[in-house]
């Protein structure tokens, strides 16, 4: 392997764990406030490459205005999900609400693929990502360079959110004790809606990036991202926001210098992830950055 | 006495249940009663029964929320399929790849296939559930789930031993058993019949066993169960083992069914199915749960008609077309979590006391009996 092609393949590492990251931002927030693994959040993630299709190409909208309308569509669709599904189980077991979850994510896949049919669609072209860029001898697509770009500068965003606005601060309270903060007269369901909407909205972001970097959209395009994301998240510590996005990184570099050096066992991509989450849930299953919780009696 | 007498009522239901379900068996076996895909739906029904049981025992009597399933049954569904396939026919199904030389020797007859398939299915979730069932409620969910899907990705990718995404196809149909003596023969409804009610049996004896309440105790509450001196990592890793050996049997079975495997029949929405069916029957009763198997697996095929374009007084409905069938499934899904979340029976089991109970409830001459209801 020469050294360009090694450059190219880690740009493709970075890339792909910061699409990984921005995925993972979104399990890590609603499992530190609800313990619940949105098993929907991957197909809100398939949903929003499909608002962008529909924006751009059946209403003909430039990629600026699309990309607006689909945060606020996909982020219009996690709140609803979260209302109806999630927010009737608040006191049910968790086995209920995850059954819930797993529910919503299968009602997605299988609508979309009535609505959409299962045949790929061609993601439209944004030329503002698409267009090749080179350094030298190492050339790369133009979403390859931003994508990092953007999750770094969305992951300060959200840290701003938590850490300095009183919503954020609510947020803290609720992931830490719910019964509590709930006497201290914090209005949980705000909380929570406000979780979906920032996991919604980087998920949105995160598909028009995937979007352009993978050029087809399915109905399951969802699934395989949502589970290694969740897994990103567990890696990272979950809960934890830059944790999440560390083990984004972690996960995507992993899978793809497995691929470019070990070619033999390109077959299992897939797998590594869970190889990964089984390693970490024995060895320290609080993840890198996650804090330590003790069982009650 | 009353409750003598009742129970010998009860004893002679029971016979008269066993026995009509054995006349009804005979005559659609022998195609006297319904068609080809009757049966087939009939044999799925059991299959399906088979799995979810084995799941119920392991998320509803063992609180241990396993989303495995898939991938044991691929291991069963595997094994028989790699060993019950003719040798002459190997070398035309392993086109691409030719199959290990050693395997493709070796030629074993269905039913000690399909039980060396449960008990490898069983040995993989004792290696998988040492490590992972010290992990509690989503985080095992997910370990387990991740691990069905590596069971499917090597079975992709090991093609010497099963072909790769090709999967291999002609395994042969469960084979009728003959009793030349008396010139009769049992079809393979009879088998998948008997295996079901076989493994419903062995299931709902083992949970009624001192390990059943084991399961229980632990499932209540595992700190609890350890302080009275029940060895949670031990039944655990029991009714795990228990369950994907079950999981096992009933994916042989399917492999013979449908005479072909594939890796992505095992995908993991497969293990949805199961899950459907458990929280429909209700988590902790094997009697909902073999109800419920009966409901989901026939409710599916009725749905097809949904599927097909619908003209109604020459009028075109555009909204029936293909998978309209899955969505209103998954809604059906929805509406039973959010609104019936105990399912039909809860953690009840079905008894001719409680079906009694019910028609004297729903019967408006009686005055509503107090306990009687289901």
């Amino acid at each position: 392997m020469t050294f360009e092609i090694f450059l190219q393949q880690l740009a493709n590492g970075i890339s792909v764990g910061s699409l990984y990251a921005l995925i993972a931002i979104g399990y890590t927030m609603v499992y530190g406030i609800l313990r619940l693994i949105n098993f929907a959040h991957g197909d809100i993630f398939m949903m929003a490459a499909y608002f962008m299709i529909f924006s751009m190409v059946n209403f003909s909208l430039p990629w600026y205005v699309s990309t607006v309308i689909v945060i606020a569509a996909t982020i219009l669709l996690g709140v609803v999900i979260e209302k109806v599904a999630y927010k009737p189980l608040r006191d049910a077991s968790r086995m209920s609400i995850m059954i819930s979850a797993i529910g919503v994510s299968f009602l997605l896949q299988n609508l979309a693929t009535y609505l959409f049919t299962g045949v790929p669609k061609g993601f439209p072209d944004i030329p503002f990502l698409t267009k090749a860029i080179s350094f030298g001898n190492v050339s790369l697509s133009m979403v390859t360079v931003v994508t990092p770009i953007i999750t770094i500068i969305l992951l300060f965003v959200v840290l701003f959110i938590t850490n300095k606005t009183k919503i954020g601060m609510a947020m803290r309270a609720v992931s830490k004790d719910f019964e509590t903060a709930k006497l201290m007269g914090i209005n949980i369901n705000n909380v929570i809606s406000s979780t979906f909407v920032i996991g919604s909205g980087l998920a949105a972001i995160g598909a028009i990036l995937w979007g352009s970097k993978y050029a087809a959209v399915m109905p399951v395009m969802g699934v395989m991202p949502g589970l290694k994301c969740f897994i990103a998240a567990v890696l990272g510590g979950i809960g934890n926001t830059t944790g999440a996005v560390i083990g984004g990184f972690i996960l995507g570099m992993a899978e793809i210098m497995l691929v470019s050096f070990i070619p033999p066992l390109t077959g299992y991509r897939d797998a590594i992830a869970f190889v990964i989450l089984i390693i970490v849930l024995l060895i320290k299953p609080t993840g890198l950055l996650g804090e330590k919780v003790t069982d009650k009696v | 006495m009353i409750t003598n007498k009742k129970n010998t009522l009860f004893r002679k239901l029971n016979i008269l249940t066993v026995i009509i379900a054995i006349i009804l068996l005979y005559l659609i076996d022998s195609d006297i009663v319904g068609n080809q895909y009757i049966k087939r739906i009939l044999n799925l029904c059991a299959i399906y029964t088979i799995v979810s049981v084995s799941m119920n025992l392991v998320n509803g009597f063992t609180g241990l929320f396993s989303l495995g399933q898939a991938g044991f049954m691929a291991i069963g569904a595997y094994t028989v399929a790699i060993f019950t396939v003719p040798v002459e026919l190997r070398e035309s199904i392993f086109y691409v790849v030719p199959q290990n030389p050693v395997l493709s020797q070796i030629q074993i007859p269905f039913f000690p296939a399909l039980l060396i398939g449960g008990l490898l299915a069983a040995l993989v979730a004792i290696l998988i559930g040492m490590p992972v069932l010290r992990l509690k409620s989503d985080y095992l969910a997910i370990a387990t789930l991740g691990f069905s899907e590596i069971i499917r990705i090597i079975f992709t990718n090991i093609k010497t031993i099963t072909n790769g995404a090709l999967g291999i196809n002609r395994i042969p149909a469960i084979p009728s058993l003959e009793l030349d003596n008396f010139n009769i023969s049992f079809g393979p409804m009879w088998s998948i019949f008997g295996i079901a009610a076989l493994s419903v049996l062995l299931i709902s004896l083992l949970v009624n066993s001192s390990y059943g309440r084991a399961f229980k105790a632990i499932r209540e509450d595992d700190i609890a169960a350890q302080a009275m001196g029940i060895s949670p990592f031990k039944h655990k890793v029991m009714s795990f083992a228990i369950g994907a050996f079950f999981a096992g049997i009933g994916g042989g079975l399917l492999a013979s069914l449908l005479g072909t495997v594939d890796p992505k029949q095992f995908y993991f929405t497969m293990t949805y199915n199961f899950l459907l069916i458990i929280v429909l029957g209700g988590m902790g009763s094997i009697s909902g749960t073999v109800i419920a198997s009966f409901i989901v697996t026939a409710g599916l095929e009725l749905l097809r008609f949904f599927d097909e374009p619908l003209t109604l007084f020459g009028v075109n409905i555009p909204i029936f077309r293909a998978g309209l069938r899955m969505v209103i499934y998954s809604i059906l899904l929805m509406v039973l979590v959010l609104f019936f979340r105990n399912g039909l029976l809860g953690q009840k089991e079905l008894s001719w006391n409680a079906i009694i109970g019910w028609f004297k409830n729903k019967m408006p001459s009686h005055k509503k009996s107090e306990g009687g209801a289901l």
